[in-house]
């Protein structure tokens, strides 16, 4: 009982007694709440992996780098290598295409909105992030998809000669779920989360360094360049990174957008690609007892990744203490 | 906060002489109107007309995305000539500043817009009343009706299970918490904020329905959307109580009220507006969860009101499997779907912000 600095010490009567022994009840109820949660933490990872073991030993290839996914079949065959790969290359694609925009959101509300207008567009980014996963998915499928192939087969003419964006086989000229379209997707879908964060993290500048520097002579891409971003960047990063860990674990947005394939495909602008979590959800339904369990070991990789980019954002933040954290994320 | 960029001086002339004659061989940034600017616009015009004459360039993206590079490039150029490359660069970045803001609203804005427009063609109070029950795969008819109340259920259970356990955790960390365990429960309720869905789902499921043989329920759902919702609780509350000024704690104290009722009755109900605001947002946000569902309440064509027990439907739940659907009528009622689950978070979020506004702590 070291904790309690503050309040009544010294019971010298029998009512003190009974509000220490209140206070000790009360402070045991929340220490056990807390250690509830961490427990709940463990027991995530700990009935995966639990659950994981059985669907691995009937594993008849290595889980590491089979492409195929029958583990109901036998003998059972099934691989995370084209599942991780699809997560990884529309997750890092959606980087690309949404944090410059998010940063520069960030910007325009923190540095050039008036005020009043700068508070309207935080409510409005903050209340997209809620927007439900399904409806972002639904508009990529029904309206995103049709609409976006002239962008794609403009990608395909202008840079086809770059690997990524090739089409051998012109498929681009129609409706394509491609790994393309999903990363459009997941990159509207994390543009809100980063943006919410850099916003707070480029707020915490104190307006005093602002106003140094424009009274230097700067005009205000310099102010922002020399006064704002530099003592951000930790908090960016990190930004960065919790977006990043919500790319890869989307699941109904790049399940209803992405036509399930699991071949490891870098041409981004073709139809197929497939990711962890949308492999879950799609084949969950109809799986058997193994299958199940399979669905299960993927998820465990899964976790495991999210886990670590997200220790990795949270360690950056704890260790710059440049971000309070924040009830947005 | 607004600051308003004074003039920046011009670069300094590069002989080092007579300052004031170079100064007045450019212009200065006033006189930089309307008419470079629209020059810059027509010659951006121009210049796509010419590209698209010479290149075999086609199609209405390139048409916008070259004139619109081709607008900033002239617009650009134009500046760096007439008032200076600093200057030029400033005018760029507020370009690209505001390029970004259209870009990411343009989509955002799109989605709600989409989804009011395609749902309200299939919405109505029937929509509302029905369920899937001996419906069809080409049937019009059907609604949502099964989905919502399990919706309901699942997200009550829910919050009764995260808002209560949250604001313990909440306590703990604020006001008993210093030692390593707090910095290790802090750091973990953090981490958990980024738990993919899907995982927590395979959680349960792993756990209610394998282990515990409980099989597929609305509890279940309930369950992992706790797990979503508990973090996002804790720290919401977390903030709100450290936003409760030590006075108030002092004079509590000084009156001879222990801690706990110090807590429960002093800082709890001053910080209870902005609490309140943070379950709402996490019930928003459970509230559209879609793929814990999958594996936890699996779903149900028929009005399941027995959360404890058997398959219930959902929202989320109904508008994922109506959209993977090959019929029409199925993807009319995804869209009607949709567009009622937008409406209930929104309304959430509204609330929660209004209740916000009532806030005096937080805008201390």
């Amino acid at each position: 009982m070291t904790a309690l600095t503050s309040p009544p010490r010294e019971p010298t009567s029998p009512r003190r007694a009974a509000v220490r022994r209140g206070d000790r009840v009360f402070r045991g109820l929340t220490l056990a709440a807390g250690v509830f949660t961490l427990i709940v933490l463990a027991a995530i990872a700990i009935f995966l992996i639990v659950k994981a073991l059985p669907a691995l030993r009937a594993d008849t290839k290595g889980f590491l780098t089979t492409r195929e996914w029958l583990p109901d079949a036998s003998p059972s065959v099934f691989g995370i290598a084209a599942l991780a790969f699809g997560t990884l290359l529309s997750s890092a694609l959606a980087l690309v295409i949404a944090v410059p925009i998010a940063i520069g959101v960030a910007l325009y509300t923190t540095d050039y909105a008036p005020r009043r207008i700068a508070t309207v567009l935080g409510y409005v980014t903050d209340m997209l992030a809620a927007v439900p996963s399904v409806i972002y998915g639904l508009w990529g499928l029904y309206f995103l998809i049709p609409h976006l192939v002239p962008v794609q087969s403009f990608l395909a003419r202008t840079f086809g000669w770059i690997p990524l964006f090739a089409d051998p086989d012109n498929r681009t000229s129609v409706a394509s779920r491609s790994i393309f379209a999903a990363a459009v997707v997941l990159a509207v879908m994390i543009l809100p989360i980063i943006s919410a964060i850099s916003r707070e993290v480029l707020a915490q500048v104190p307006t005093t360094n602002r106003e140094a520097a424009l009274a230097l002579g700067a005009t205000r891409w310099e102010m922002i360049r020399t006064a704002v971003l530099p003592p951000s960047r930790p908090g960016l990063i990190s930004a960065v990174m919790l977006g990043l860990g919500r790319a890869l674990g989307e699941t109904i947005a790049v399940a209803l957008v992405l036509a399930a394939s699991f071949d490891v495909n870098w041409r981004v602008l073709t139809p197929g690609g497939n990711s962890i979590a949308a492999n879950i959800a799609t084949k969950f339904g109809e799986s058997g007892n193994t299958g199940r369990e399979a669905l299960i070991a993927s998820g465990l990789v899964l976790f495991a990744i999210t886990l670590i980019v997200n220790l990795a954002a949270r360690a950056v933040i704890y260790r710059s203490g440049a971000m309070e954290r924040s009830a947005a994320v | 906060m607004t600051l308003t960029a004074p003039t920046p001086t011009p670069d300094p002339p590069a002989s080092g002489g007579q300052p004031a004659a170079a100064h007045s061989s450019r212009l200065t940034a006033a006189h930089v109107g309307r008419l470079p600017m629209l020059a810059a616009m027509l010659a951006a015009v121009g210049g796509t007309a010419l590209v698209f004459v010479v290149t075999p360039l086609a199609g209405t993206a390139e048409c916008v995305l070259v004139s619109l590079m081709l607008a900033v490039v002239v617009g650009t150029a134009l500046s760096w000539r007439v008032e200076g490359r600093r200057r030029a660069v400033d005018r760029l970045a507020t370009t690209a500043a505001t390029a970004c803001l259209l870009a990411a609203l343009t989509p955002l804005v799109g989605v709600i817009g989409y989804t009011v427009y395609r749902g309200a063609a299939r919405l109505s109070l029937s929509f509302l009343t029905h369920s899937m029950a001996g419906v069809g795969p080409l049937d019009a008819g059907g609604g949502v009706y099964h989905g919502i109340i399990g919706t309901l259920e699942q997200v009550l259970i829910a919050s009764l299970l995260s808002v209560p356990l949250g604001l313990l955790v909440a306590i703990y960390i604020t006001e008993y918490g210093h030692g390593r365990l707090a910095t290790a429960i802090r750091f973990f309720v953090d981490v958990m904020t980024g738990i993919p869905s899907i995982v927590a789902g395979l959680f349960v499921f792993a756990f209610w329905v394998l282990e515990l043989h409980r099989g597929f329920s609305g509890l279940a759902a309930a369950l992992s959307l706790s797990i979503l919702m508990l973090p996002v609780v804790v720290r919401s509350s977390e903030e709100m109580i450290k936003l409760v000024p030590g006075s108030l704690r002092e004079a509590s104290y000084a009156l001879g009220v222990p801690r706990w009722r110090t807590i429960l009755s002093i800082v709890l109900p001053t910080a209870s507006t902005g609490i309140t605001t943070g379950v709402m947002l996490a019930v928003a946000r459970v509230t559209g969860e879609t793929a814990p569902l999958l594996l936890t309440a699996f779903g149900n064509d028929f009005l399941h009101l027995n959360p404890l027990r058997g398959g219930q439907s959902a929202l989320p739940l109904l508008v994922f499997q109506q959209a993977g659907s090959a019929y029409d009528v199925a993807i009319a009622r995804a869209w009607a779907g949709a567009l009622t689950l937008i409406t209930i978070v929104v309304l959430l979020y509204v609330a929660a912000r209004m209740l916000t506004r009532r806030n005096t702590l937080a805008r201390r």
